[in-house]
């Protein structure tokens, strides 16, 4: 196998005696659209920053195309593209001028950077505002400015952090298509995210975070073949019924979920467990039946407590 | 790419986003020394005039070199403080820069160059307004010019230092309020510190904008008596605005890439 794109072995950051990021371990391959799935607070932006080379490494170790952040910063990131949680355009100048002085910020001459400005914008779909001031363009489009800005330089590994939080649907659904794009061409993606249907849509191969640790690794397939059985059943029943419903469902041993106004049944075969309900003489007022999704994963792996 | 080149591409992002709102700063640069002279120079030099002789030089003079010193003084504090706090925390574009090949250290270096640029525009349109009140011949005029500058960027240097070090924009304001108005009073600018209480005058003889406002009279009129500068050596004044500034460029830079790289 070549040589990884990134590597990580027992990679920790620690914030005094926080621990952000405990001893995770990675390869990430080149060509790969790999994510980091997990609520906030896991560990995942913390990771990011140190592939960055703009947070140093507590512990462990890290390379980024075979080089240490920690001393060969600059040489790693001027074969980076990163895309913050939050966008960091400059609002001072216009569409193109924001793509410009990155540009020039990675060396590039200015013939060049020109003729990648017009790429760029089409790429975004922003040609029509090139010359347009940042501050009126809507979250969508502010939100494609940054990943074009973050492409002037080809990168030879794009990092999104959170590339779609607070964007509408359709906002979302075109950038998924311009990132989906991108890794057509062959580009290497991180992505962290905490919407699963982006994972599932974007990434090859993803790790699962929660507190510092990866707890779970694979394809978006192998995750949820292995975490989430088969099938999910919801029940929803009148209050009253409710409270009673954990002592009558414990035939499903555990496969079960109870919450405030359903309860979450996995399955491998949903029309035996219906089947199964109606014996026992259990009728709920509303039953859901689905394909397990990555989004059962992540709640089983990370649990349902509610993270600020 | 040298340390050098890099802080030159932070100079040009700044000169790109400055195309746009040039006229606004030309205008204040040229209205603000047309107040503070017609006001302090003419209005209140004509009654310092008729009381007494012991500047030396006519007031007009006098309060137009402070001025100079005390107006590089406040713009560069201003540079110091509000694009500072806005790149680390209000757009955080020193975090997007930084995800480049730039560095804290070329950006805090860039951020001086353009900051000098910017101050040296603004200060040379305050020389000729000077002339044009005939407080000062152009020569001289002009020649204060570069020691207000480095009273500038000793100001913008040392303020940068401070606000990478801040949480937001109260403790600016606090810097305004008990550092910059009261060094812009009583550092010489309006009066000879020597009409300072003995006390208050050991004081303003460490604060920086007395050197300041000391390098830029010595400069732009030459052969001044010993009622409006101190018999301190050039030199001194110099060393001690260099000093200055070279500190805040050090530890500003220092500090700003621990506030960005946690």
């Amino acid at each position: 196998m070549a040589e990884p794109l990134v590597q990580a072995r027992g990679l920790t950051k620690r914030f005094g005696d926080f621990v952000a990021v405990d001893a995770v371990d990675f390869d990430i391959a080149k060509g790969e659209a790999f994510g980091f799935l997990g609520p906030n607070g896991a560990g995942k932006t913390s990771t990011m920053k140190m592939i960055t080379t703009v947070s140093p490494i507590t512990e462990g170790k890290l390379r980024v195309f075979g080089l240490d952040p920690d001393a060969q910063g600059r040489q790693i990131r001027q074969h980076l593209g990163v895309v913050p949680q939050e966008d960091n355009l400059d609002l001072e100048l216009t569409v193109s001028e924001n793509l410009y002085v990155y540009g020039r910020y990675h060396d590039m001459h200015r013939a060049d950077i020109k003729a990648r400005i017009v790429d760029l914008l089409e790429f975004a779909q922003l040609t029509d505002r090139a010359d347009s001031p940042v501050e009126p363009l809507s979250g969508g489009m502010k939100r494609r400015l940054t990943i074009a800005r973050a492409l002037i330089n080809d990168p030879d590994l794009v990092i999104l952090d959170e590339p779609t939080t607070g964007l509408d649907p359709q906002a979302r659904h075109l950038l998924w298509d311009r990132l989906y794009r991108l890794k057509k061409e062959g580009a290497t993606l991180i992505i962290t995210t905490h919407y699963m249907d982006e994972a599932e849509q974007l990434c090859d191969r993803l790790v699962v975070m929660d507190k510092g640790k990866i707890v779970a690794e694979g394809s978006p397939r192998q995750l949820i073949a292995q975490y989430a059985p088969r099938e999910v059943v919801e029940l929803r029943f009148s209050e009253e019924l409710m409270d009673a419903m954990a002592s009558k469902l414990d035939w499903l041993e555990g496969n079960t979920e109870i919450l405030a106004d359903r309860v979450i049944v996995y399955t491998d075969d949903a029309e035996e467990t219906q089947h199964q309900l109606t014996e026992r003489d259990i009728h709920p007022e509303q039953v859901l039946v689905r394909r397990s999704s990555l989004e059962d994963v992540f709640l089983k792996l990370t649990g349902r407590r509610l993270i600020d | 790419m040298t340390s050098l080149t890099r802080s030159w591409r932070w100079v040009e992002s700044e000169a790109i986003g400055y195309r746009r709102v040039w006229r606004g700063t030309v205008i204040s640069s040229f209205v603000n020394p047309v107040l503070f002279l017609s006001a302090m120079g003419l209005g209140l030099g004509t009654l310092v005039d008729s009381s007494t002789d012991d500047l030396g030089i006519p007031y007009l003079t006098f309060v137009a070199t402070g001025l100079m010193a005390a107006t590089a003084m406040q713009t560069s504090a201003g540079e110091g403080a509000f694009p500072v706090m806005a790149g680390i925390k209000w757009r955080k574009g020193f975090h997007g820069a930084i995800t480049t090949p730039l560095s804290p250290t070329d950006i805090v270096r860039g951020m001086m160059i353009w900051g000098s640029i910017r101050l040296t525009f603004v200060l040379t349109v305050f020389a000729l307004v000077s002339v044009a009140f005939g407080a000062l011949d152009l020569g001289p005029a002009l020649l204060a010019v570069p020691p207000a500058v480095l009273t500038g960027l000793a100001f913008q240097a040392t303020v940068t230092a401070f606000t990478v070090t801040r949480e937001n924009e109260v403790s600016l304001s606090t810097l305004f309020r008990f550092g910059i108005i009261p060094l812009f009073l009583f550092s010489g600018t309006f009066f000879p510190i020597s009409q300072l209480p003995d006390g208050l005058q050991v004081v303003a003889f460490f604060t920086p904008l007395f050197h300041g406002v000391e390098l830029v009279r010595k400069i732009a009129v030459p052969g001044a008596d010993a009622s409006i500068v101190t018999p301190l050596p050039i030199w001194v004044n110099v060393v001690y605005l260099v000093a200055m500034a070279a500190a805040g460029i050090v530890l500003g830079s220092r500090w700003l890439d621990r506030r960005l790289k946690p």
